[in-house]
C-alpha cells in the first residue's frame, strides 16, 4: 500500500506547498508512491488520518494552533517541517522582539483584542519534529530527495557546515568583497548557496550551523561598517525565535 | 428542501483559509458569510525600523505565489522615496520577470485549482489520464512560467536578483534567445488551452458592480500606471490611493475590506480586461473572441477566462520585450543610491489585482511607517456580495451542489488569503 502523506499549514505564506506543484511532471512521477490523502491547497479531498508522511509548513502565532498542531502529531507517523517559519520560525518572528501589544495596536487599532496573537514560534517548540526541509522557500528538489529518502526508508541527513562551503565551490566572487554583509559564514548550507549566485547576499533562511561562531562573524559585520541595530536587524530577519542571538 | 445550513470549513484549492457560512430557512437566505480566519502576521509593524535595502527581502515572504509582485511594489515605493529613476532596462526587465508570475499564477490557478471542478474532480490527478494532452500544456506553460522567473529573478518564490536600483544579476543575450525561443514554441500551448477553456460552460450569472485596476495611456498596464474604476471619468494618481480605496473591517474575519464608489468592488484579471482590453496583444484579443469573453463582463467566474487571456497576452508581451532589450544589448549598469527621508507609492497589478506599497523613510533610510492595500482584501466583500446574489440561483439543488456552486465562486476569485491577513492596518476615527 502507498504511504498515505498529508499537508498542513499554519502562519505561512504556503510558498513552500506552492513548490509541489512546481516539481511538474516529477510530480506525477511522485504520486506513483505516494497517496496524497489531504492537502487544502491543491485537493478537495481530505482524510482525517492516520497519516504515514505529514509535512507542516509554517510557524505557530495563535494559543489555539498548539492543539491543532498536537492533533496532527499524534495522526501522524512522521511529522516534517516544512520550510523556514515551521522549521526556526522564519519572518514570522520578526514582531518577537517588538512590543507585542504595541505590534497588534499598529495593525488592528482599539480592535485588537479582536485578534489574538503570540510571539512566533517553530514546530518544534510545541511538538516533537522529525525531520525538516528547511530554507525559505524550501528547495523543490531537496524536497524531493528528503522525500524519496524517507519512502525508501532511510534517514535524511542535512549538511552542517555553511554555506560559504558551497559558494566557493561555486566560485562566486565573495559577497564581502562586493561590499555586501552576508550570512552565509554561519548558515546551514543546502541550497547551493543560491543567492550569491544569484548575486545577492545569503539572508539566513536555512537557520543556523550547529555551532556557529556568532561573535566572530558580528566582528566581520562590524568591521564592514555595520552598526548594532543593523547586525541584529540582519539576525532577526529569520533567527528572531532563536535563542543564540537574542 | 426548503432550510438548511452550509458550513465549509476552509474552502480548499484556493492559497490560505476561508470558511463560507449559510443558513436558509423556508428558502429564504438568512446568513452568508465569508469568513477568513487565516493567522495574521503583521507586515507592516516588522518592517518598522529595518533598512529599506532589508525591507525588500521580508515582504517579499507575505505571499508564497505574487511575492515577486510585492517586491516590486515595494522597490517602486522606496525607490519613489529616495529620489531614484530606475534605468529603461530595469524596467523592461522588471515587465518581464512580473510577467512570469502572472503567467505562473494564472496557469497555476485556472490549470491545476479552477479547472477540476469543470470535471466533477477533487484535483488535477484524474484529468492527468482523462485529458492528458491538455495537462501536458498546462504543465509546459506552468514550468516555462517557472522558468523564466528563475532566469530573470532567481527563483519564482521569493525573487533573488531583484533590489532596490535595479538586478544584482542580468541575463546574458544567449539566455534571453533561448527564453524568446522557448516562449515562441509556447504560443501553440497556451492555444491548446485556449480551446480547451473555449469548450468549458461557465456558470451563468451576472452581478453589476465596480472594477478598479491601473491603466496607463500605451499599454496593457501590469508594473505600473495610476489607479482606474469602471464607475470613473478620470484615472487616480498613486499617491492619492487614499482618496479612492476606503478600507473597513468585519469581526468575523482577519483579513481588512475595501468600498470604493459603491458596496464593493473587484480587482484581478478580469477587472484589467474590463479597463484594459483594448490595449490587449493581438494573441490576448483572439483568445478572449475565441472563449467568448467580451468586455464589460459581470460575470465574476469569467476571471478565469480573463486569466487565461492574459496568459496570452503575456508570452506574446515578453517576447516582444526580449526582441527590445535583444536590440538595445544588456549593459551592467552603475547604480547609486544616498539614502534619505521621504515618502512613495508604489502599485503594481499582481496576479489576483491591484496591489499598493506606501513607506515613509527617515535620513538613514530605514522605514518608519507603512501602509499596503492587497488585491484579495479589496475582493473579500464583493466575494460575499457575490455569494449573496448567486445562491438565490442555487436554491432547489442538493446541499452537495449548492456547496459546490459557492465554493466554485470563490475560487474564480483565485483568492490569496495569506497575503491578504498580513496587511490588516486599520484607522479607527
Amino acid at each position: 500500500m502507498k504511504p498515505k502523506v498529508a499537508i498542513f499549514e499554519f502562519g505561512c505564506c504556503e510558498g513552500c506547498q506552492l513548490q509541489i506543484p512546481n516539481l511538474e511532471e516529477k510530480l506525477l512521477e511522485l504520486l506513483e508512491h505516494i497517496e496524497l490523502v489531504s492537502w487544502r491547497e491543491g485537493s478537495s479531498a481530505h482524510s482525517e488520518g492516520p497519516y504515514d508522511i505529514t509535512f507542516v509548513e509554517g510557524s505557530i502565532t495563535r494559543e489555539e494552533e498548539k492543539d491543532r498542531l498536537r492533533q496532527i502529531r499524534e495522526k501522524s507517523r512522521i511529522l516534517i517541517a516544512l520550510g523556514a517559519c515551521a522549521h526556526i520560525g522564519g519572518v514570522n518572528a520578526i514582531k518577537n522582539s517588538m512590543d507585542q501589544e504595541e505590534v497588534r495596536r499598529y495593525v488592528y487599532g482599539d480592535k485588537a483584542e479582536w485578534f489574538p496573537s503570540i510571539p512566533a514560534m517553530p514546530l518544534s517548540a510545541v511538538v516533537p519534529v522529525d525531520y525538516v526541509v528547511p530554507g525559505c522557500p524550501i528547495d523543490k528538489e531537496e524536497f524531493l530527495e528528503i522525500t524519496k529518502a524517507l519512502l525508501m526508508g532511510k534517514t535524511p541527513v542535512l549538511p552542517n557546515y555553511p554555506v560559504c562551503v558551497e559558494c566557493k565551490r561555486a566560485e562566486n566572487i565573495c559577497v564581502y568583497e562586493k561590499g555586501l554583509v552576508c550570512l552565509g559564514p554561519i548558515t546551514r548550507a543546502g541550497c547551493n548557496a543560491r543567492c550569491p549566485t544569484f548575486g545577492n547576499r545569503c539572508i539566513g533562511c536555512r537557520g543556523l550551523i550547529d555551532n556557529p561562531s556568532i561573535n566572530a562573524h558580528k566582528e566581520v559585520m562590524a568591521r564592514y561598517g555595520l552598526c548594532a541595530e543593523d547586525i541584529i536587524n540582519k539576525y532577526r530577519m529569520f533567527w528572531g525565535y532563536a535563542e543564540v542571538i537574542k | 428542501m426548503s432550510g438548511f445550513d452550509i458550513n465549509v470549513h476552509y474552502v480548499s484549492r484556493v492559497e490560505g483559509h476561508g470558511n463560507i457560512v449559510v443558513k436558509v430557512e423556508d428558502n429564504q437566505v438568512k446568513e452568508m458569510r465569508w469568513e477568513i480566519p487565516e493567522a495574521p502576521r503583521f507586515f507592516e509593524a516588522m518592517v518598522r525600523g529595518k533598512h529599506y535595502s532589508d525591507v525588500v527581502f521580508i515582504i517579499s515572504r507575505i505571499c508564497g505565489i505574487c511575492g515577486i509582485g510585492h517586491t516590486f511594489a515595494a522597490i517602486q515605493a522606496l525607490e519613489k522615496a529616495l529620489g531614484f529613476e530606475p534605468s529603461e532596462q530595469t524596467l523592461l526587465l522588471r515587465k518581464l520577470l512580473l510577467h512570469g508570475e502572472t503567467m505562473q499564477s494564472h496557469t497555476l490557478h485556472f490549470g491545476y485549482l479552477a479547472l477540476p471542478d469543470f470535471f466533477g474532480a477533487p484535483n488535477i490527478i484524474p484529468l492527468a489520464q482523462s485529458h492528458r494532452e491538455q495537462v501536458l500544456a498546462i504543465i509546459r506553460l506552468h514550468r516555462l512560467a517557472n522558468e523564466l522567473c528563475d532566469l530573470i529573478g532567481g527563483r519564482t518564490t521569493h525573487p533573488i536578483t531583484t533590489v532596490v536600483g535595479g538586478w544584482t544579476r542580468l541575463p546574458t543575450e544567449g539566455e534571453l534567445k533561448e527564453l524568446r525561443r522557448r516562449l515562441t514554441e509556447a504560443i501553440a500551448d497556451v492555444k491548446a488551452v485556449v480551446k480547451l477553456f473555449a469548450s468549458l460552460e461557465m456558470p451563468a450569472f451576472q452581478r453589476e458592480t465596480e472594477y478598479i485596476a491601473l491603466k496607463k495611456p500605451d499599454e496593457y498596464a501590469f508594473y505600473d500606471g495610476e489607479i482606474a474604476s469602471t464607475d470613473d471619468q478620470r484615472t487616480t494618481p498613486l499617491p492619492w490611493y487614499k482618496e479612492k480605496i476606503h478600507e473597513f473591517i468585519v469581526p468575523y474575519s482577519t483579513a481588512k475590506r475595501a468600498r470604493s464608489n459603491r458596496e464593493s468592488y473587484m480587482v484581478g484579471a478580469l477587472a484589467r480586461f474590463n479597463i484594459n482590453y483594448a490595449k490587449l496583444m493581438p494573441l490576448g484579443q483572439e483568445a478572449a473572441e475565441l472563449m467568448g469573453l467580451k468586455p464589460i463582463c459581470y460575470n465574476s467566474f469569467m476571471n478565469n477566462i480573463a486569466q487565461v487571456v492574459e496568459v496570452a497576452h503575456a508570452i506574446e508581451d515578453s517576447i516582444r520585450i526580449i526582441d527590445t532589450l535583444l536590440a538595445r544589448g544588456l549593459k551592467e549598469e552603475k547604480v547609486e543610491i544616498k539614502p534619505r527621508s521621504g515618502r512613495g507609492v508604489g502599485g503594481v497589478e499582481v496576479p489576483r489585482g491591484l496591489l499598493i506599497h506606501d513607506y515613509t523613510l527617515d535620513e538613514q533610510g530605514r522605514v518608519v511607517d507603512s501602509n499596503m492595500i492587497i488585491p484579495t482584501n479589496q475582493n473579500h466583500q464583493n466575494i460575499e456580495e457575490d455569494l449573496k446574489a448567486y445562491l438565490p440561483h442555487l436554491l432547489g439543488r442538493s446541499k452537495e451542489d449548492i456547496t459546490l456552486g459557492l465554493e466554485m465562486l470563490v475560487r474564480a476569485y483565485d483568492p490569496c488569503i495569506s497575503c491578504s491577513t498580513h496587511f490588516l492596518k486599520v484607522e479607527w476615527k
